[in-house]
């Protein structure tokens, strides 16, 4: 555990979301939407190709932050997410053969010590761009 | 609407779908060692139960909804309590609001969701963008 400071990057890292991630998505949430998995739908509704669901990218780029909360690294006992939020600004286009890299940076925005809380603000690219805005995971701790 | 029950390895499954290392997520001794009955589910799994609860409503033959045309706009989860498998979860979703923009229409979706004590543990809010002709 060391002191947080508001800026402080506390994760950072890169996924690559494969058509067969999509499918694994697909299952374990019930969104069974085929523009996530059949290029000739996506196709059909006017998309460019397959996209990851929203939720997968929003559901994966938590993650880093989850690792964070669990580690020695972590902010103190106990700490959790008590609310995420994101906005779905871009679609990210996964490649039948070589998926799509999508990279998480997670920086402290704001720190309130005495509370115990902190927000942490994600940074999510794809291709050098911005995927999901205002994606904003709020945590706690005892 | 009967509850959602929880269960251990539809999280786990959720987890590894969205490549958690989560020890408290994906282990039971640990989540227990932790102070939780069981697996504590990622952040985004209420999304399995708003889901759920969605797809009753969005089946129902006058939603006239077309799937393809929405799109998803945003999302929030607010939780009093993670969620732990064993939870039995009830969701009872509202359109908090539905506005229309430039052919558009934006509905704003809000699923509270009780334990089966009745106590809060989340409330997903999603903004769903479904298209108009074009």
């Amino acid at each position: 555990m060391s002191a947080l400071e508001v800026g402080q990057v506390v994760a950072e890292k890169t996924y690559t979301l494969t058509r067969d991630s999509l499918v694994r998505y697909a299952g374990a949430s019930g969104d069974f939407n085929p523009i996530h998995y059949r290029d000739d739908v996506a196709a059909s509704v006017g998309l460019p190709g397959v996209l990851a669901h929203g939720m997968l990218t929003m559901g994966t780029a938590v993650q880093p932050v989850v690792a964070w909360l669990e580690s020695a690294d972590g902010p103190g006992i106990g700490a959790w997410v008590t609310d995420y939020q994101v906005r779905f600004t871009r679609p990210v286009l996964v490649d039948p053969e070589t998926g799509a890299d999508v990279t998480v940076v997670a920086k402290v925005g704001q720190l309130d010590a005495d509370a115990k809380t902190a927000r942490v603000d994600l940074t999510v690219t794809f291709g050098g761009e911005t995927v999901l805005g205002k994606a904003q995971v709020r945590v706690a701790w005892a | 609407m009967s509850p959602y029950l929880v269960g251990r390895e539809k999280v786990r499954e959720f987890a590894r779908a969205t490549s958690s290392t989560s020890s408290l997520a994906l282990d039971p001794e640990a989540a227990r060692a932790a102070g939780f009955a069981d697996v504590v589910a990622p952040p985004t799994f209420a999304i399995v139960v708003q889901e759920h609860t969605l797809q009753q409503l969005l089946s129902e033959p006058d939603a006239g909804i077309d799937f393809s045309r929405v799109v998803h706009g945003d999302q929030r989860f607010a939780y009093t309590r993670p969620i732990v498998a064993g939870d039995e979860l009830t969701a009872t979703l509202t359109v908090a609001s539905v506005k229309s923009l430039g052919g558009h229409s934006m509905v704003t979706a809000e699923s509270v969701m009780v334990d089966g004590a009745g106590d809060h543990v989340v409330t997903a809010i999603s903004t769903l963008v479904v298209r108009g002709d074009e």
